[in-house]
């Protein structure tokens, strides 16, 4: 048997290693800003770049696809090479996927603060971007699969798996989640309206989670955990049964994002019995990679890498148990719109995928550069800096959240709202705003300190060349048959189950709900936005009025008595995309028409604080100023009308004249109250969007 | 919705193919070595050009437990 001598990679890794340090320390940054803005209204600096129902989205854009994705993919290259005793199938095509996905997040950091967004949760990207990211993905998927073709190892290592379903199923799900109809460059509708766009998107969103935060990092612990602990995981039989069991079962969970909204109680119900079921494998997982330990626990005193791993992995464990917690409906209705989701969130993202990745960085900066990390007590001071901010962080947004979701729930005892003014809720937990910014600044801050000990431990480093190994090939069968012999090799065949076992998931949810229309009962009275709405909503979008306001009422009498009529998915039909929100940090809109004069949301908008005398929103000035832009509103409404909004071809062909009729009666209803000159304004499409809300049902 | 009309015919292919491929998975016998992948892993490459910490290979811990 020939032994062949080659070299991994390691260049590539360095690359996206110092990718995750920097784009890591941005996100956060824009983290600590965007909590600063909840803390203290004034922070959003009257810059409608700045605000933070724009700058909220590249938080969490940052977040996941910056530095949580460029650490799955410094892990990725590191790992998989090695696992498969090859060096990756193409140079060049690494460093496409490198440099394309730092475009990409660049781009994101660019059109976001613009207000350049499709609206839709951790998709937020618009289209051409969309296309850019379909590529860049396409691109790693050939150079990964074919250094699995040219391996010389011949079994895949369980950490191989996880990569491989996070390619497959990542890829699948932004391609479906992002279809979308373009009207230009910067704008486009999604092809699903209402009910449907938004199980499609939580479909997306909840496995944007599971396979862009869970199953990569599954995948990073499984190789790096034995690595940093020098010993065996601690049952290979369980990593192969957490692997298929939890691909299988999470795709299935997304409407637990959903609950008590008008989708189909039987999908809702679904979801919360998936995310039930998603604890077992979860947890197999958790446990698996803490017993890595077992007998050199003592170990944990003294090497922050470990320290890092196993607060991750147990982090890993909460989140997977608070999730399904969450998911249970009774509970859902206490924690739903409230910040204890963000709490949630932050003890996995901050915890498990920002331990891991700092685990894994301390553990791969000293074999990447040849030399001993500078400090080990620096590694040690940022573990626990990191630990504290977590532990303050998400203490704080934990009693943030039940407490206002108590007072959102609460009656006196003659049966009112024991807080109908929403501002009251939100003055009460305005300290805690504040208490987890400093949590957040605390873990921004440790994260500093890593910065300067990497950069101390490779000052005037020789940067080594590329690790040597040896290995033996893998003697495949002859090329005769190459059917056979195609389907024979196994990463196919597992990529083909992965992805069986998500589509399989994920068509059980989708498909039923597109072909039954039953699910989606058209309400007669209900009519689509009119040219001018149809502006106003875009405008809604650009300035990221989602991020804080919902559009949903869900069918509780505290809801019902606050907002109004409970919201039906039959009012959703023309809604592309739909706009029902996740976060209620302001109140609920969708019944907001017509329940306060045209003046009102004016003078709300120029200035919150001048109605609310405690509001924390931001003000929004620049829209009495700027001009609207009704050149396009014609491209709109076709636009809407070819994704099977019915409009009539009178609105179609006068689209800007309609609008302009309905602006200038507003701006005459303007005039009355004394405020001229506003029928070319964007506020009045912003007002005619607001005041249409919800009202069709009335009808 | 003419998204059905693609996502149902790409499922069933897919359905179609795992059906075989799951087969011929048993065949490649990835799985029926449950005890040497997981110590594989610890051995590291290039121990002779490698400066990092761990390179003198110190004993992979648990290796004696297995039968």
């Amino acid at each position: 048997m020939t032994i062949e001598r080659f070299r991994y990679d390691d260049d590539i890794v360095r690359k996206f290693v110092w990718a995750t340090v920097i784009w890591g320390l941005v996100g956060m940054l824009v983290g600590v800003l965007i909590a600063f803005q909840l803390a203290f209204w004034k922070a959003n600096l009257g810059i409608p770049y700045l605000t933070f129902g724009r700058l909220r989205p590249l938080h969490t854009n940052a977040v996941i696809f910056a530095f949580a994705g460029n650490s799955f993919f410094a892990g990725m290259y590191y790992a998989s090479q090695r696992l498969l005793k090859a060096r990756m199938y193409s140079d060049k095509l690494s460093r496409i996927h490198f440099w394309g996905w730092q475009l990409i997040i660049v781009a994101a950091a660019i059109t976001l603060p613009l207000g350049i967004t499709t609206s839709k949760e951790y998709a937020e990207l618009e289209w051409p971007i969309d296309l850019a990211i379909t590529a860049v993905w396409v691109v790693m998927a050939i150079n990964y699969f074919g250094t699995i073709f040219k391996r010389r190892e011949r079994h895949l290592y369980v950490a191989i798996w996880f990569f491989i379903a996070s390619i497959v199923t990542v890829a699948v799900l932004h391609i479906f989640n992002s279809l979308e109809l373009p009207i230009s460059m910067t704008k486009s509708y999604s092809v699903y309206a209402g009910v449907q766009d938004a199980l499609v998107q939580w479909w997306y969103g909840h496995n944007a989670v599971a396979f862009f935060l869970t199953t990569p990092f599954l995948g990073l612990m499984y190789y790096f955990m034995p690595k940093a602990a020098n010993g065996p995981i601690y049952s290979y039989r369980l990593s192969i049964i957490h692997f298929w069991s939890l691909i299988f079962l999470y795709i299935w969970a997304g409407p637990h994002h959903l609950l008590f909204t008008s989708l189909p109680d039987w999908a809702q119900t679904m979801g919360m019995l998936f995310s039930l079921m998603l604890i077992a494998p979860s947890w197999g997982g958790m446990i698996n990679g803490l017993l890595t330990l077992r007998g050199a626990w003592d170990k944990l005193r003294e090497d922050p890498i470990l320290k890092f791993m196993v607060v991750a992995i147990t982090f890993y464990g909460m989140s997977t148990f608070e999730g399904p917690m969450l998911s249970i409906k009774s509970l859902n209705k206490l924690s739903h719109y409230t910040d204890w989701t963000i709490s949630h969130v932050h003890g996995g993202a901050l915890g498990w995928n920002g331990f891991l990745t700092y685990g894994m960085i301390y553990w791969l900066i000293p074999r990447l550069y040849g030399r001993e990390l500078y400090s080990k007590k620096l590694a040690t001071a940022h573990f626990w800096m990191g630990l504290l901010g977590i532990l303050i962080y998400m203490l704080a947004m934990y009693i943030a959240g039940v407490t206002q979701g108590l007072m959102w729930l609460d009656f006196d005892s003659d049966g009112y709202l024991k807080y109908p003014n929403f501002v009251e809720t939100v003055k009460a937990i305005v300290p805690l705003y504040w208490i987890r910014m400093f949590g957040g600044l605390l873990y921004l801050g440790g994260a500093l300190v890593m910065l300067y000990n990497v950069v101390k431990t490779i000052a005037g480093v020789t940067v080594p060349e590329d690790t040597e190994a040896e290995a033996a090939p893998y003697e495949r069968k002859p090329l005769v048959g190459s059917f056979h012999y195609r389907l024979e090799a196994a990463p196919v065949t597992l990529t083909v189950l992965a992805t069986i076992a998500i589509l399989i998931g994920g068509l059980a949810e989708t498909i039923p709900m597109m072909a039954i229309e039953a699910n989606v009962p058209s309400i007669s009275s209900v009519k689509p936005y009119t040219p001018l709405e149809l502006a106003g909503r875009d405008i809604y979008i650009r300035e990221g009025c989602n991020n804080c306001h919902s559009q949903m009422i869900r069918p509780l009498r505290a809801e019902v008595e606050r907002y109004g009529e409970y919201s039906k998915s039959g009012e959703f039909v023309y809604d592309h995309p739909f706009l029902w929100g996740s976060k209620r940090t302001g109140p609920d809109l969708h019944r907001i028409g017509g329940k306060y004069p045209n003046l009102w949301h004016l003078r709300h908008m120029e200035d919150p604080r001048a109605i609310v005398e405690d509001s924390i929103m931001p003000a929004y000035a620049w829209l009495l100023e700027n001009k609207m832009n009704l050149n396009d509103v014609q491209a709109k409404v076709k636009a809407m009308k070819h994704l099977g909004v019915p409009y009539d071809r009178d609105t179609v062909t006068n689209a800007k004249t309609l609008a302009e009729a309905q602006a200038e009666a507003i701006a005459d209803d303007l005039a009355a109250s004394g405020i001229d000159g506003m029928q070319d304004k964007e506020i009045t499409a912003l007002i005619a969007y607001l005041q249409r809300l919800g009202t069709d049902i009335k009808k | 919705m003419g998204i059905l009309w693609m996502l149902v015919p790409l499922a069933l292919a897919l359905s179609g193919i795992a059906v075989v491929a799951y087969v011929w998975a048993w065949r490649n016998r990835q799985f029926d070595d449950m005890e040497t992948p997981a110590y594989r892993v610890l051995f590291e490459d290039g121990a002779a050009t490698r400066r990092g910490p761990r390179a003198n290979g110190e004993a992979v811990r648990g290796k004696e437990e297995t039968p």
